[in-house]
């Protein structure tokens, strides 16, 4: 217990190492949330397109180039590992000290987490049955409001476990911003281990923050989807 | 029945998919106010039929008019076309995310422009006349098929369309509850409203058609009111179907 008290006291007490873990925090915070809404709408865009070109048999020239440039973007992206993609944002599209590290991070996370939210967008508008866009076109809805106001909202409840998933694998993704040097937890934390070589508790701590995190919004969303649930008897 | 407003003009309507021809220079008129039965075999293109009257299935050739109207055109905005023209699916197609009250006004909402409370005040009324109107808060995974028809009939009727479009309305349902769902066509017949109705009810056809149309190898090979058209069918084919189905 004394030795416990003597460690926690060296890696989060003195010199305010705590600082490390929370301000790690924030970042992660704030990397994950942007991230997770430009990966939605980019996401939302893309399935859009896909689900429009696989439903319309692709006759519109536009479409089918759009269609074409979209499965590019999600072979190019899911098929590179996210750190490599961090690192050529950082280092060779932006390759400037001056731009900010976590503008660089979310563009970064967002555009290889949209890939994935197409596909789970993608699979939720083909499994909702041709039948309801019938019945909102032939009320005299265009295919946009169609989809606006019926299928999507429908695709969206059917998703949602698999959206979370996605999430919850975004907010641990971050965990490498350290190789562009940007503090979140993971950072921090190993930030404080390298200082005070002691690496149980500053690892530790951090694991346990994104267990929280993760629990957090693993509850969130189960309340969403009880929310949402209107086929009840 | 001449005398009536044409409502539907259509004229060497052909419909194919990729060389299979569904839909054979199909002619005809549909007057105001007539109650227009289409039976035939499965297969024999009557849904692709129904289906084309409100672009459903884009036609392959020939066109149609409404309301004088080239709805066929490429230029013509067919959303507002389709407004006008009510349509029943067999598996009801109602927004299960919505509860009978926001099935029934989204579209005059979104659509017509209508205030929430007057699309909700007629919705209202048109549940009670289908003795519906306790539902108004349920979801539609709550109602049995037979509400559930009732519900799309009056869905389609709060766009105040010019004609209604059935498509084997009752095929899918419980024997039991083939009637109320009839029974709410039949008050609309009364009230004097445009149907087209693929149906296999030939009850129905006898009693509430004005016309009754056999289509068979995307060809109308048969047409009649409908007392002629059961006592005394002219084509081999359809003594051959009535044989089977009466």
């Amino acid at each position: 217990m004394e030795e416990f008290k003597q460690q926690f006291y060296l890696n989060f007490i003195e010199d305010n190492r705590w600082k490390y873990i929370t301000n790690g925090l924030g970042t992660t915070f704030t990397v994950t949330i942007f991230a997770i809404i430009l990966g939605v709408v980019l996401g939302f865009a893309i399935a859009l397109v896909r689900s429009t070109a696989d439903k319309s048999g692709s006759k519109n020239l536009v479409l089918r180039l759009l269609d074409w440039f979209c499965k590019l973007y999600l072979t190019v992206i899911r098929g590179t590992p996210a750190m490599i993609q961090l690192l050529i944002m950082y280092y060779i599209i932006f390759a400037s000290p001056n731009v900010s590290k976590q503008f660089v991070a979310v563009l970064s996370f967002g555009i290889n987490s949209a890939a994935y939210v197409a596909e789970i967008f993608r699979s939720g508008i083909m499994s909702i049955d041709q039948g309801q866009f019938e019945a909102g076109r032939s009320l005299g809805f265009s295919y946009a409001q169609t989809m606006w106001y019926i299928v999507a909202p429908q695709a969206f409840k059917n998703v949602l476990p698999a959206l979370a998933n996605e999430f919850i694998t975004l907010l641990k993704e971050t965990s490498i911003c350290g190789y562009i040097a940007l503090t979140d937890i993971t950072h921090g934390a190993n930030t404080i281990r390298s200082q005070t070589y002691s690496p149980m508790l500053p690892l530790l701590a951090a694991a346990v923050i994104y267990l929280i995190i993760v629990s957090l919004l693993t509850l969130g969303v189960g309340k969403l989807e009880r929310r949402l649930r209107t086929d009840v008897r | 029945m001449s005398d009536k407003t044409v409502l539907f003009e259509i004229k060497d309507l052909c419909k194919a998919f990729g060389d299979n021809l569904v839909l054979d220079h199909i002619s005809t008129n549909i007057h105001q106010g007539e109650v227009v039965v289409i039976v035939g075999p499965s297969g024999s293109g009557k849904s692709t039929f129904l289906r084309s009257l409100n672009l459903l299935e884009e036609p392959t050739g020939g066109s149609i008019c409404f309301e004088g109207l080239n709805i066929t055109d490429p230029k013509c905005n067919i959303n507002k076309y389709r407004q006008k023209i009510g349509m029943v699916f067999q598996h009801f197609n109602l927004f299960p995310h919505k509860t009978i009250l926001q099935n029934m006004t989204l579209a005059p909402i979104k659509l017509l422009k209508k205030p929430r409370e007057e699309a909700e005040k007629e919705a209202l009324e048109l549940l009670k006349r289908v003795g519906l109107e306790e539902k108004a808060n349920a979801y539609p995974s709550q109602l049995s098929g037979g509400q559930k028809q009732r519900i799309a009939i009056v869905r389609s009727l709060c766009m105040n369309p010019d004609v209604m479009l059935f498509d084997e309305q009752t095929s899918a349902l419980d024997p039991e509850m083939v009637g109320e769902v009839l029974g709410v066509m039949r008050d609309l017949a009364a009230q004097g409203m445009t149907m087209v109705v693929v149906t296999h009810e030939m009850g129905f056809a006898k009693e509430v058609g004005t016309r009754v149309l056999f289509i068979d190898e995307g060809q109308i090979k048969e047409e009649n009111t409908p007392d002629e058209f059961f006592k005394n069918p002219e084509n081999p084919r359809l003594r051959e179907f009535l044989s089977k189905v009466l």
